[in-house]
């Protein structure tokens, strides 16, 4: 059994495919460091449109699909696929069902699935759908991929040799389940192909409202599924495993995983307040949204609760630090959320930079921020390294990125709720006050000060890129060591 | 809390768990989103909407590829200023043949439900060849590009996909379709037919840089058409609801 290693521990024989979860860590970090800089660079695009370039294929509308889908399905979906395969064998005391022919398969079907998607988004094939921009050739592929992962999970849940399925599965379970309703519910279409059209290009069978409605059912529930349920089964193992504490409550994980779910769900139409969706569905929506900040917060109380007795870590381990600073964030968005679906609040907010700002300050702050913290702890124990190159570097890794996210969202804030107001401000003669384009052009400092938080971001994200070489290589930096050393990597 | 201890059979059950997701995941959408397609009042019946014209069709799958819906909306919320701003607010039939929706969530740039009629072709060539030639503060790319050629050849083929998922085209309209683009694109071409298949359709060349029907001319036809079928002097907001 040539690509699987032996557990750490002696009594626990069960051999682990780590080989793959390798494979996807590596990939994780080359996609984050990528989906950065595309961001970072439409970002620039929005300050000075002079670097569109005047090339069709990097203009912003075809490189923010790009972008998007770099971060959350290369980046965030590479951290989901390392760490679920890697939780589900350890919780499980299980070897990965399918082995490393089918954990290979997924590997190089995802990654390939995500290249030539972005390629169709510069090409000019997209969709047409937020977050949804691949054709249905690519459904279709992604289909497969899902399906292959699904079987592996739950494969190794079945085989399990405990006889309780971890918390942390139960949210990747749920992830992975949801997501693929979502992706079949969102991306039913009719290829024109059938009538000798071109091949790579379909027709939604929805149009107008129920496009609409349909759309954001997927859309706010990636965010739920994909980029929430998901990493708060990240949260679930490797908090209180760098933490080396236990869960805070039990029966919170409980309430709050099936109140979550299931309002989850709901939330969408709150994409659509003021708009031509019917009132009830709006009205429904925002109830629901507004709910949902309990179980949010019940998921935040858990993860920093598990500190308790433990929170001088934040002080020794920037490890730690990333990963409770990711679980402020989330309670920090999980209250904006619930705050901007209020309809009056969204008659604002809506349509602005505020929106913008509210997703980066939980796909920076929380999203990246765990999945940093869970790289940061995985690459030692993967590679079989007594600890990381440099803590030092991640420190400075978490310091640059953080203050790169407050620019973001500081500056977002701003222009957000500035031009929100500018769009309705009326002048003594009871005129409108602004143009459109006067409402543009006050965006622009906040738009560098954006960007500028953006170079700061993936500045952190290329050292993270560097530690991992060194650390990978099993070099060690000579630095004066934190209080307590990162001993708790290397026990894995 | 007893009802907690009950737990333990789902999470010793991989099956049980997966059903119990399951069917608390589909419980929302079922009832939200559902009962959108079996609700008469959802789409208002109102007097004017029509399906897209060929060129106008070509038109939206171009402002779709180069992904508009990102900075401009196609949806004007039902405030003062933005029926000030924009014109009426838009209704949920104004877009019932838009596959997809191009609803859009920010506005980048200004909303788009009602641009059509509002600027002139020359305007609207001008802008997209260099948008800052005529907005000065406008941070929108260029699509100088749009300039080349359109390929037509794909039109019946859409058009027959687009009926099938639910766009009311007839036999006369994909028959003539080739015709008809070519012909709204043109100074000199008969568009009597065209017209009464496809009422206030934006017709003549926009584009003067090339004889032959360009993208750009495809986009212009759209853009020129967005938010004007419908007769708000004579709508009645009471009888469509």
């Amino acid at each position: 059994m040539t690509q699987a290693t032996t557990a750490h521990s002696a009594k626990d024989a069960t051999p682990y495919f780590d080989n793959v979860i390798q494979k996807f860590v590596l990939a994780a970090t080359f996609w984050g460091v990528v989906g950065f800089l595309a961001g970072d660079f439409i970002a620039w695009q929005l300050a000075f449109p002079v670097v569109n370039l005047n090339l069709e294929w990097i203009q912003f509308g075809r490189l923010r699909p790009v972008h998007t889908s770099a971060v959350i399905f290369a980046f965030g979906g590479n951290v989901l696929l390392a760490t679920s395969l890697f939780v589900v064998q350890r919780t499980g005391r299980a070897s990965l069902w399918g082995g490393a022919v089918l954990g290979n398969f997924i590997f190089w079907s995802y990654n390939l699935f995500i290249v030539a998607a972005a390629l169709s988004y510069v090409l000019g094939m997209s969709q047409g759908k937020e977050y949804a921009e691949p054709e249905w050739w690519l459904d279709l592929w992604l289909t497969v991929t899902w399906v292959a992962y699904l079987v592996a999970f739950v494969g190794t849940l079945y085989k399990r040799k405990e006889p309780h399925i971890y918390v942390a599965n139960w949210f990747f379970l749920a992830m992975i389940i949801t997501i693929a309703m979502l992706h079949l519910g969102n991306n039913l279409a009719v290829p024109t192909i059938i009538f000798g059209g071109p091949w790579w290009k379909s027709y939604q069978i929805y149009a107008g409202v129920q496009d609409a409605m349909t759309q954001w059912w997927y859309g706010h529930n990636a965010v739920g599924f994909f980029l929430t349920a998901g990493f708060l089964g990240i949260m679930y193992y490797f908090v209180p495993k760098r933490a080396e504490r236990p869960v805070y409550s039990y029966r919170l994980s409980i309430v709050h995983f099936w109140a979550l779910i299931f309002l989850y769900i709901w939330a969408g139409p709150h994409h659509l307040h003021y708009t031509a969706l019917p009132d009830w569905t709006q009205t429904l929506g925002m109830t629901f949204s507004v709910m949902l900040w309990m179980p949010s917060w019940g998921g935040m109380i858990n993860g920093l609760m598990t500190l308790s007795g433990a929170w001088e870590k934040l002080r020794t381990d920037p490890v730690i630090r990333f990963l409770v600073t990711s679980v402020a964030f989330y309670g920090m968005s999980t209250f904006e959320g619930p705050m901007m679906s209020i309809k009056a609040v969204n008659s604002l907010s809506h349509y602005t930079d505020w929106g913008i700002g509210h997703v980066h300050s939980g796909a920076l702050g929380w999203v990246a921020f765990v999945s940093f913290g869970a790289l940061y702890y995985l690459v030692p124990v993967l590679w079989k390294r007594k600890s990381l190159y440099s803590m030092r570097l991640v420190s400075y890794h978490f310091w640059i990125a953080t203050i790169g996210i407050v620019l973001y969202i500081t500056s977002m804030w701003i222009s957000g709720i500035m031009q929100g107001l500018m769009w309705r401000a009326y002048d003594n003669l009871g005129f409108l006050q602004y143009s459109f384009v006067e409402t543009v052009a006050a965006m622009h400092p906040y738009y560098i000060i954006r960007a500028t938080g953006g170079v700061l971001f993936v500045a952190g994200s290329l050292i993270m890129a560097y530690n991992f070489i060194r650390t990978i290589k099993g070099d060690v930096r000579d630095e004066l060591p934190y209080e307590a050393p990162a001993a708790a990597t290397a026990r894995g | 809390m007893s009802i907690l201890k009950h737990h333990a059979k789902i999470e010793t059950n991989v099956l049980l768990l997966m059903v119990g997701i399951l069917l608390t995941v589909i419980i929302g959408g079922l009832v939200e989103v559902l009962p959108l397609f079996t609700i008469q009042s959802t789409i208002e019946k109102v007097d004017g909407i029509r399906p897209y014209s060929p060129l106008e069709q070509e038109g939206r799958d171009i402002y779709v590829r180069e992904g508009c819906y990102l900075c401009h909306s196609q949806m004007i919320r039902p405030f003062r200023d933005e029926v000030e701003r924009y014109g009426h607010y838009s209704l949920a039939a104004e877009s019932m043949y838009d596959h997809p929706f191009q609803w859009g969530s920010k506005r980048t740039g200004p909303d788009l439900a009602r641009v059509g009629g509002k600027y002139t072709n020359d305007w609207h060539v001008r802008h997209l060849t260099n948008p800052r030639s005529v907005v000065p503060e406008s941070i929108m790319p260029n699509y100088a590009f749009l300039h080349r050629p359109l390929d037509t050849s794909d039109i019946v083929a859409k058009m027959k996909t687009l009926r099938v998922v639910g766009v009311p085209y007839t036999e006369d309209d994909i028959a003539n379709a080739k015709a008809d683009l070519v012909a709204q694109a043109s100074d000199s071409a008969n568009t009597d037919a065209l017209l009464q298949r496809y009422p206030k359709a934006s017709l003549g060349k926009k584009d003067k840089t090339s004889t032959s029907v360009t993208e750009m001319d495809a986009l212009i036809a759209y853009l020129q058409v967005l938010g004007t079928m419908v007769d708000f002097s004579t709508m009645k907001p009471d009888a469509i609801r």
